[in-house]
């Protein structure tokens, strides 16, 4: 096969900008944008509230802001974890397929620019799209709770809240590469649309009560070998961690409560003299949600490759 | 004259289906090149492989002297693409999808800008620069397309279907504009299945068959070749054998009586004065004779009906 040549990367900027700027003006952003907002006004309001009335000595008290959560409503994080999907795949579900049905693949294709610089500006206009949302709903989040709670945070709530920022965004974007590869997949953005969602149900719903029956079936529990138990428990949380949902868990649980040790399980005597309750320094929080982290970019990386290779192999021709 | 599009024994499959199957095409600059032939028999195929949008199963393309899967950038660069039913962003105006692609094209905002607004005054949509594509009309969009081709200042373009699905002035308005193109230098390249309308504005065309060309040509020489003249008389007379009354005439090339008393004679030139005289003489009464030039149709049913009772045989 003859090299090609020029750079894969032409009009990579022009076509990241134009979809950034046709998400930003689409109704169909504004909607999912309004209910992210709605929810996160609701859910930090109900937080603030609730912190209100139970005043302790807390060194943590903003990031309390974002896991609060008050009867009937969730925490913001929750919520986070539940809609930020959504939004994703309300940027991405049509992005491949919807240039063919308005049939301007032919046409933007016969510009010098290789089909790389298309995918990939897509991928990375929606993200940017993704970035911007979530700036804007960490700022408003923030400005309320100094407006309503009367205190600054602490520079390293500010890092432990741009940790999350990060870590929201990278949830997001694995959503938003899953959205691509149905839309590469399938002709019809109604297909690929209900295709997401159906893996977005699968993992949100449904991945929490299958975990559990399939680290049974796996592993039985003997009662005359503790350590069965204990594999059990290992195998639940390894294919729990399958779901992206549970990654983005572990991680805001490590990043939004100092507090927290350990993301598996802890024994007894791994915990002999250690004070309990006592916040841990950032990096040892970061280092704690790191696996978490690299397997989210890595399960990003290797969506998006699908998404190239099956975009490559596509004939133009509609 | 030097060659701008050259191909040899290209194929491109489909599974088992060959959609093009051994093409052999050159296209001399400057040149209005028709490829013509019905739905379905390889030319928008052809077309791909051309801008290197889709590889060639075997064979080889070479256009302005580039292979379209090695350069491809260069070659997209120089030729300007109309798609067959080309879409746009129908959320955006009409300056805003051409700005777009100006961009991909690797211009300046303001050289795009320039360009744009001079070529949607050439194709007539000024006073829809502004209004979203949504609210065009289809010859608006083809005029759109144009004006896409006219800001890549291409030195080819090629025209996928280019009068499909428009109404007789929007045709007229297009071919006008195409023409237009082509006085100015651009070679173009353009698809058809309406064989007569493109005709008038060819150079040279290729009547395309299952994939294959049948025959390629100019217009003219098709037509002598294929039915043996360029005109067709058709004569209404009484009491006359046409066929000996025109027996050794000049630039009579065949002679067939479609009815009782309607014959169709074929000539190279207008040999009605000719005839009119001829059938007076034989005692005949001439009722009515009309001439029309032949027409790609013709050659075309004529040419292929042929190859099938050939193969059939």
């Amino acid at each position: 096969m003859p090299q090609r040549e020029g750079s894969p990367f032409t009009g990579l900027a022009t076509v990241a900008l134009k979809e950034a700027a046709d998400h930003m003006t689409s109704a169909r952003i504004h909607l999912v944008m309004l209910l992210v907002l709605l929810t996160a006004f609701g859910s930090v309001y109900a937080a603030i509230g609730q912190i209100s009335q139970t005043v302790s000595e807390d060194q943590f008290l903003f990031l309390r802001l974002f896991t609060t959560a008050r009867e009937p409503l969730p925490s913001f994080v929750a919520f986070l974890g539940f809609l930020l999907p959504l939004v994703a795949i309300a940027l991405g579900f049509d992005a491949i397929n919807g240039e063919y049905n308005r049939r301007t693949m032919s046409r933007i294709l016969s510009q010098p620019i290789y089909r790389d610089a298309l995918l990939t500006g897509k991928f990375l206009g929606c993200l940017l799209v993704i970035a911007l949302c979530l700036l804007v709903l960490w700022l408003l989040v923030t400005g309320m709770g100094i407006l309503l709670l009367g205190l600054p945070p602490s520079g390293e709530e500010i890092l432990r809240g741009l940790a999350f920022l990060l870590a929201s965004f990278v949830y997001a974007g694995v959503w938003l590469a899953v959205a691509m590869v149905f839309s590469t997949i399938f002709r019809s953005p109604a297909t690929s649309a209900l295709a997401t969602l159906t893996v977005w149900l699968l993992f949100t719903v449904f991945w929490p009560m299958l975990s559990p029956l399939i680290a049974g079936a796996v592993v039985p529990v003997d009662p005359f070998d503790p350590m069965t138990a204990v594999h059990q428990v290992e195998l639940q949380r390894a294919v729990a961690r399958i779901s992206p949902n549970t990654l983005f868990g572990e991680m805001t649980l490590a990043i939004l409560n100092p507090e927290t040790r350990s993301l598996g399980i802890v024994f007894a005597n791994q915990l002999s003299q250690a004070v309990i309750g006592a916040p841990l320094p950032i990096s040892q929080s970061l280092m704690l949600i790191w696996p978490q982290l690299a397997c989210m970019i890595a399960a990003l990386v290797v969506l998006f490759t699908g998404a190239y290779v099956s975009f490559q192999r596509q004939e133009i021709r509609a | 004259m030097n060659t701008v599009i050259e191909t040899s024994n290209l194929v491109k499959r489909y599974r088992s289906l060959a959609a093009v199957d051994g093409l052999d095409l050159t296209v001399e600059r400057g040149e209005v090149f028709g490829l013509l032939g019905p739905n379905g028999s390889g030319k928008t195929t052809t077309i791909l492989l051309l801008l290197g949008l889709t590889e060639p199963t075997s064979g080889t393309v070479r256009v302005l002297g580039l292979d379209p899967l090695r350069n491809p950038l260069q070659v997209k660069r120089r030729v300007g693409y109309l798609p067959d039913q080309i879409g746009f962003y129908d959320n955006l105006t009409a300056r805003e999808n051409l700005l777009y692609t100006a961009r991909l094209t690797g211009l300046s905002a303001a050289e795009a800008n320039t360009r744009i607004t001079e070529a949607l005054e050439r194709v007539r949509l000024t006073h829809a620069e502004d209004r979203r594509v949504g609210t065009f009309s289809r010859g608006m969009r083809q005029r759109l397309g144009l004006a896409e081709v006219l800001i890549k200042r291409a030195e080819i373009a090629i025209l996928d279907e280019p009068t499909s699905g428009l109404d007789p002035q929007s045709t007229q308005e297009l071919l006008e504009l195409i023409v237009e193109l082509a006085r100015e230098g651009i070679t173009i390249v353009l698809s058809s299945h309406l064989l007569t309308m493109v005709q008038t504005i060819c150079n040279r065309v290729a009547l395309f068959n299952r994939g294959r060309i049948g025959l390629m040509g100019r217009v003219s020489d098709l037509t002598s070749d294929v039915l043996g003249g360029t005109h067709v008389v058709e004569v209404e007379a009484e009491g006359v054998d046409l066929r000996t009354a025109l027996n050794g005439a000049p630039h009579i090339t065949g002679v067939t009586e479609q009815r009782q008393g309607l014959w169709r004679v074929d000539a190279d030139a207008d040999a009605r004065p000719d005839i009119a005289r001829r059938v007076v003489e034989a005692g005949g009464a001439l009722r009515t004779m009309s001439i029309r030039q032949t027409t790609l149709d013709e050659v075309y049913v004529r040419y292929f009906e042929e190859e099938r009772i050939h193969a059939a045989a």
